[in-house]
């Protein structure tokens, strides 16, 4: 348990899922993305960084509009769920896959989204994921390959079973 | 003053404009209450759950101007949910009820809809101006009745909103017949722009002094607009992929020279490296550069351009300037004022940016400066000293370290002092943000010494309530405090209730205060609202003594004259 100056800092780390809920979720961002150009190997320097830094809610203060525009390695959409009293927002970019986005979602929303097939969609759970692309159609999710989805892709909705149409 | 008619005292009112001292007029008698509620024409509401449309209207019958805030500033950060509240409607709605003659709307971090921008636009036959400030909520939909119904409209200035952009057509739909244009800023839109219609709008508006592209304005289409406005003098660049050596890029550099009024240059939202120097002739005359959002360009470019920016008044920089480009910059740019400075690398682990050498340097090069917003990676109470003594005149200082309770990277001690130096230094600052280790010391030095500090933000700092109490004691002027993760709790909270009323607002988030200490506060003042943000559905707040003692994880607290609100979502509960 990280405590710095008496804070916990798990308490304030960002999550993706409701406080309270185990997490299994990618941790390690600043790890994975760390791009570290510092010949000198400062080794006590880059200890001493807790991977919690990058994951604080609202942490550094800068909007979120700048955070997407300087980091091309991120890229938050808003994600919303039938029925959800409120909206939450996901970084693309932390995903390298479908499987790993749904399983985020499920996590966040708390449900399942069934069985994925080219032909017939998701069967098995009254849910669907959909998205927004860059032309403004809302598309299923999964159709296309990962890497064109994720840089098209600008919202998310979780549609539930009886609002979806009987063609998907 | 007694002895002079209505009509000379209204004359002498006319003058008057700051809000500050319009109030402090209508305080003065009845009979200047009584003139000054019918001439004023613009308001500034800065909470707008204070007050509600109808009283307003009751007031200030003649409103022409009226400037609204919505959710507290910390939304900027995402710690406030969407559906939080600010809906402008309701505000809308009344004022086109009540006929008043609205000329302008500014409103700031406030749901906007569609439908409210559509009953904006038909309702006020000399709506003149709409600034929409950090909204959200509205489509380009809503944009376009704008243009087509508001015929003499002068600003439509949208400034990092979330608008859904539906490709449409909005800005074909202001008419041939609209030529009043003065700012046209449209620079936070993500979709494409019908050039086209763009073009012919600005060859119309012989009156367009400012004027903001998005991302979707390629390199040609900006020298064609810009030869269709050399009389520009705010200029927001799209996108500005060019090879130098093409047609239009020599266009746009004939463009540019004819731009003799040009004095403040943004955008570059994309943007390749070298494309800057065409901007080289005009730099001279410019006093406001933003490059905060060109992230593609290095430091040896900006500093080049910089060096050409000699009466620059204010600049918004990524740190990937560096040091070594501060030093350019507080070499250069004698006449700064304003500076800020944004974190380009917010995943860590690479480049070390600015550091407290570079604010050194800026402090000791540019005397002028009142207002400093900076993103760095390590700060030193020495530093801060001698910047305290170098620019005794700061009004605003932000200084932000990004890794949360960093000490002073020289000595390891709390910045505490360098942080006292400052507010003991700068007599007039009115807003400060402070990061890093910082014990109870630095509440000390602020509540003894920020006499004028209207605005403090606290996160990760202080040790026990005896920290957020030095504020609040010593802060006459405290208008607006917001905390996050700090050890501040219900002593705290309640030691002086009557503070409240003095103050816009309080917001309190991961801290020690508890749901029974909230309601207790709001007992003992009810002309507050006092609101509990809960996004958890697990942590349902429960109304007996055991629960009570639970932490709350969100607190926005604000005085009001017109009680609750109606418009709470469910997640937020108002004691």
């Amino acid at each position: 348990m990280e405590v710095i100056n008496g804070l916990n800092l798990k308490d304030t780390e960002l999550r993706l899922g409701l406080p309270g809920a185990q997490e299994e979720q990618q941790q390690e961002v600043s790890c994975v993305r760390s791009n570290n150009k510092r010949k000198n190997n400062d080794s006590k320097e880059e200890s001493a960084l807790p991977p919690a830094k990058t994951q604080i809610v609202g942490w550094p203060p800068v909007r979120s509009n700048r955070k997407n525009n300087n980091n091309k390695n991120v890229s938050y959409v808003k994600v919303s769920m039938d029925g959800a009293p409120y909206l939450r927002k996901i970084d693309l970019k932390m995903y390298k896959n479908y499987p790993e986005l749904l399983k985020a979602l499920e996590n966040m929303f708390k449900f399942t989204v069934g069985e994925y097939s080219e032909r017939e969609g998701y069967k098995g759970s009254g849910f669907v994921p959909t998205y927004e692309d860059k032309d403004g159609d809302w598309m299923l999710v999964g159709d296309v390959p990962w890497d064109m989805f994720s840089s098209s892709c600008q919202k998310l909705r979780i549609m539930k079973g009886s609002e979806v149409p009987p063609a998907l | 003053m007694n002895y002079f008619p209505d009509e000379v005292i209204e004359h002498v009112f006319d003058f008057v404009t700051s809000h500050k001292d319009r109030n402090a007029i209508s305080l003065v008698c009845k009979s200047w209450y009584k003139i000054e509620r019918f001439s004023r024409q613009k308001v500034f509401i800065g909470n707008c759950y204070a007050i509600n449309p109808e009283r307003l209207l009751r007031r200030f019958p003649c409103l022409k101007s009226l400037t609204l805030k919505g959710k507290p500033h910390f939304a900027d950060f995402n710690l406030v949910p969407h559906e939080w509240g600010g809906f402008v409607l309701p505000w809308i709605e009344a004022l086109a009820r009540s006929r008043v003659g609205l000329e302008e709307l500014r409103l700031k971090r406030m749901v906007v809809t569609d439908e409210s921008l559509e009953l904006l636009s038909r309702s006020f036959v000399n709506f003149k101006s709409l600034v929409l400030v950090s909204c959200e909520g509205f489509t380009t939909d809503g944009l376009a009745s704008i243009a087509a119904n508001c015929r003499h409209l002068r600003d439509l200035d949208l400034q990092e909103n979330e608008i859904d952009d539906h490709r449409g057509q909005w800005l074909s739909c202001f008419p041939d017949t609209c030529t009043t244009l003065v700012t046209l800023n449209f620079a936070c839109l993500e979709g494409e722009t019908n050039l086209v219609a763009l073009e012919r709008l600005v060859a119309r508006s012989p009156n367009l002094k400012s004027l903001k592209l998005n991302r979707a304005v390629p390199l040609d289409a900006l020298a064609r607009l810009m030869a269709c406005a050399p009389q520009i003098v705010d200029l927001g660049v799209g996108s500005y992929e060019n090879d130098p050596d093409s047609e239009s890029y020599m266009k746009l550099k004939a463009a540019i020279k004819k731009c003799t009024s040009l004095r403040s240059l943004s955008g570059f939202l994309e943007a390749a490296p070298h494309c800057l120097s065409a901007f080289h002739p005009i730099c001279h005359n410019l006093t406001s550069l933003n490059l905060s959002y060109a992230a593609e360009i290095h430091g040896s470019h900006l500093i080049k351009l910089i060096q050409h920016c000699k009466k620059l008044q204010r600049l918004w920089i990524l740190d990937s300037i560096g040091d070594k480009g501060l030093e350019v910059v507080a070499s250069t740019c004698k006449e700064l004022q304003e500076l800020r400075v944004f974190p380009s690398d917010l995943l860590g682990g690479g480049n070390t940016a600015v550091t407290e050498e570079g604010l050194v340097a800026i402090s000791a090069g540019c005397p002028k400066l009142h207002s400093i917003l900076y993103f760095c990676q390590q700060m030193t109470n020495a530093a801060l000293v001698t910047v305290a003594k170098n620019c005794p005149n700061f009004i605003r200082f932000r200084l932000c370290i990004l890794e949360p309770n960093k000490p002073d990277h020289v000595t390891s001690q709390p910045l505490d002092e360098g942080f006292g130096a400052i507010v003991k230094a700068c007599k007039s600052l009115r807003r400060l943000s402070h990061s890093g280790l910082l014990t109870d010391q630095v509440f000390l030095y602020i509540g003894m010494y920020a006499n004028q500090l209207e605005m403090l933000s606290i996160a990760f700092a202080g040790d026990t309530d005896k920290g957020m109490l030095y504020v609040l004691n010593g802060c006459k002027k405290m208008k607006k405090l917001e905390i996050r993760d700090s050890p501040f709790g219900d002593t705290a909270l309640l030691a002086d209730v009557s503070k409240y009323e003095t103050m816009r607002s309080l917001w309190m988030s991961s801290c020690e205060v508890t749901l029974s200490g909230c309601k207790r506060l709001a007992q003992k003042a009810p002309w507050l609202n006092v609101e509990i943000i809960n996004e958890n559905d697990n942590n349902r707040m429960e109304e007996n003594g055991h629960e009570g003692r639970q932490k709350v994880d969100k607190m926005y607290l604000y005085r009001t004259v017109v009680g609750t609100r109606m418009d709470a979502p469910p997640f937020v509960w108002i004691l």
